[in-house]
């Protein structure tokens, strides 16, 4: 026995993660969170059947009413779909981590040599996945039933605007999945907050027709300005100013919500 | 001696509640070292921070010379750690768990596959290879467990409360894995709250209560410490309760417990033994069972503690629990 103590290695361990591995650490991590749509396809679903649907749904129930005809409504309110979308797609984000810390999995991967950054950036990286899935479903969708884009380069503009805003809220969906006590009540946050945000914009509709108190609050929601200047760039008007006041939004989201998500992570775990 | 682990004056409160005041922790290399202790006792929270996972308030821990707070990343490299809250991700199958490990520790796909296959065949999985971890049983969910905290071969093996909720069957199977273990030189920390299993496992033991180590030493020091031997005596008839409890009370000098029929009572010196028969035999009263045996650990956490281990200390739980995640 004690010749097995007196062995003791004293094996000459790195101190730090490199920058490459931690790199690598995130997307092995991402594989991990993609690899679980394989074994539970009804996840796929949920990215899938709700896009659609409400394409489908805001195209042919509200277009005559909204805007004289559907397909000038689906021209009109398609970025606001993907804006919508996107926003509540991020709350997977959230509800992923909170899984993965009341299960456990987050102290398994924490416990290992790996970048201690890794867990958290996996889940926004595998959710940017499943982000641009479904961007590119609505945006599908949308052709189908008779959307027409301005030009190609504004569609990646579009998709590129949204994909940054969405990494900036998932931080917010982050800080909610830690404070939450379990992943149900992400979803709490999302009916609460993320419906009415999206809902008293110009996403879906102009902002003329608002009550003048609400007009006064939809031109300072951040959600009309990312819907507006998606819009621009995906149909046409303005985009320099409302994609600068997106960008701007998206910094001091991450300015505000990173550091408190990083904190609160800390302390909780 | 060299120790694989050291702590010193381990401080953690979580807002009002103190979990750990003051832990000191010595194990050696190759041993496994049994941390007993009631719910909420803060055994988890001692493995949390000798896991790297948690930061103590005050006080100093080393694994294998190394800092768990300043030389994080180096402890990772020579720990495992399988617990309560340390988990497989259920919706992965076990070999894709076991992969996502070997490659996290930074081995090829060809060699984490390898590994992956290897330790599912040690550990009886290998026919639910494929299968999501969320269908398996309660068991074989622990085998996994024990598989993925040993993908990276590590020198220190934490197993907190390993066994709870398994049937019998299972917690002698994982009994024998640990002791294969610490046969290869694994020194192992074990908090359980089953004083059978820190029995059969533990080299050493820490008792911890209300964040304090209250005792330590061998099991066999232990139970010697807190001293002498049991006596039970059963009489065939149950009316004969009170006179057994009457001699016993008298000979061993303190009123004995009776319960269900069985009346006993701590003996410090064995030589009662036939003084108490003869009692008995002269009252006339026949006695169905008499034994007299070393005190059992669960005897040694009733006298250390006021309360037996497995009681369920509800309120102190969930304290201590939801100051882990607040």
């Amino acid at each position: 026995m004690t010749a097995v103590a007196a062995t003791v290695p004293a094996p000459a361990l790195p101190r730090r993660v490199s920058p490459i591995e931690g790199l690598r650490h995130t997307l092995t991590l991402t594989w991990r969170v993609l690899v679980q749509i394989k074994h539970n396809p009804m996840e796929l679903m949920d990215f899938s059947v709700q896009p659609i649907m409400f394409v489908l749904l805001f195209t042919y129930v509200f277009g005559g009413q909204m805007a004289g005809s559907p397909s000038a409504y689906v021209h009109y309110m398609l970025a606001g779909i993907m804006v919508q979308n996107a926003l509540f797609a991020t709350l997977n984000t959230g509800m992923g981590l909170n899984l993965d810390i009341t299960k456990g999995v987050f102290d398994r991967l924490r416990s290992l040599p790996i970048a201690q950054a890794a867990p958290l950036a996996s889940r926004i990286l595998s959710d940017s996945v499943k982000q641009a899935w479904s961007i590119v479903l609505i945006l599908g969708i949308g052709m189908l039933i008779g959307f027409r884009p301005d030009s190609g380069l504004g569609v990646v503009e579009a998709f590129a605007l949204v994909l940054v805003f969405t990494l900036a809220f998932a931080w917010v969906a982050v800080l909610i999945g830690l404070v939450v006590s379990e992943p149900e009540k992400v979803m709490i946050f999302g009916f609460t907050t993320v419906f009415p945000l999206s809902f008293t914009s110009t996403a879906f509709v102009r902002l003329e027709t608002l009550p003048g108190w609400l007009q006064a609050w939809a031109k300072v929601n951040p959600v009309s300005n990312l819907a507006d200047a998606t819009r621009g760039m995906l149909v046409g008007g303005p985009i320099a100013s409302p994609a600068l006041k997106s960008l701007l939004w998206a910094a001091a989201i991450i300015a505000v919500a990173a550091p408190l998500a990083v904190r609160t992570l800390r302390r909780r775990v | 001696m060299t120790y694989a682990i050291q702590a010193e004056g381990l401080v953690k409160r979580f807002g009002e509640t103190e979990a750990l005041a003051g832990v000191d922790l010595e194990v050696r290399q190759g041993t496994v070292l049994g941390l007993l202790g009631p719910n909420g006792a803060g055994k988890t929270t001692v493995v949390r921070i000798l896991a790297t996972l948690l930061r103590p308030d005050a006080g100093t821990a080393s694994v294998a010379g190394h800092d768990v707070v300043r030389d994080a990343h180096r402890v990772r490299q020579l720990i495992g750690l399988t617990g309560q809250y340390a988990s497989v991700d259920e919706m992965l199958t076990g070999t894709e768990n076991l992969v996502m490990i070997g490659r996290l520790l930074g081995r090829s796909r060809r060699e984490a596959r390898q590994r992956a296959a290897e330790l599912l065949e040690r550990f009886e999985l290998w026919d639910a290879r494929d299968r999501a971890a969320k269908t398996y049983s309660g068991g074989m969910r622990r085998r996994l467990d024990l598989a993925a905290s040993l993908a990276g071969d590590p020198h220190v093996l934490y197993l907190d409360e390993p066994t709870t909720g398994l049937d019998p069957r299972s917690r002698g199977g994982l009994w024998d894995i640990v002791r294969d273990l610490t046969d290869d030189g694994v020194t192992v920390l074990l908090t359980t709250q089953y004083l059978e299993e820190a029995d059969q496992l533990a080299d050493d033991i820490v008792v911890i209560d209300h964040g304090k180590v209250i005792a330590q030493g061998t099991p066999d020091g232990l139970k010697t410490q807190v001293g002498g031997s049991v006596l039970e005596v059963r009489p065939v008839t149950a009316a004969d309760n009170v006179t057994v409890a009457r001699v016993v009370g008298e000979l061993v000098g303190s009123p004995p417990q009776v319960e269900e029929g069985l009346v006993s009572a701590a003996v410090k010196d064995p030589a009662v033994l036939p003084a108490i028969v003869r009692r008995l035999d002269d009252a006339g009263v026949i006695v169905g069972e008499l034994s007299l045996r070393k005190s059992s650990l669960d005897e040694v956490f009733l006298s250390l503690t006021g309360h037996r281990a497995e009681e369920q200390d509800g309120d102190q739980d969930e304290l201590v629990a939801e100051g882990s995640v607040a």
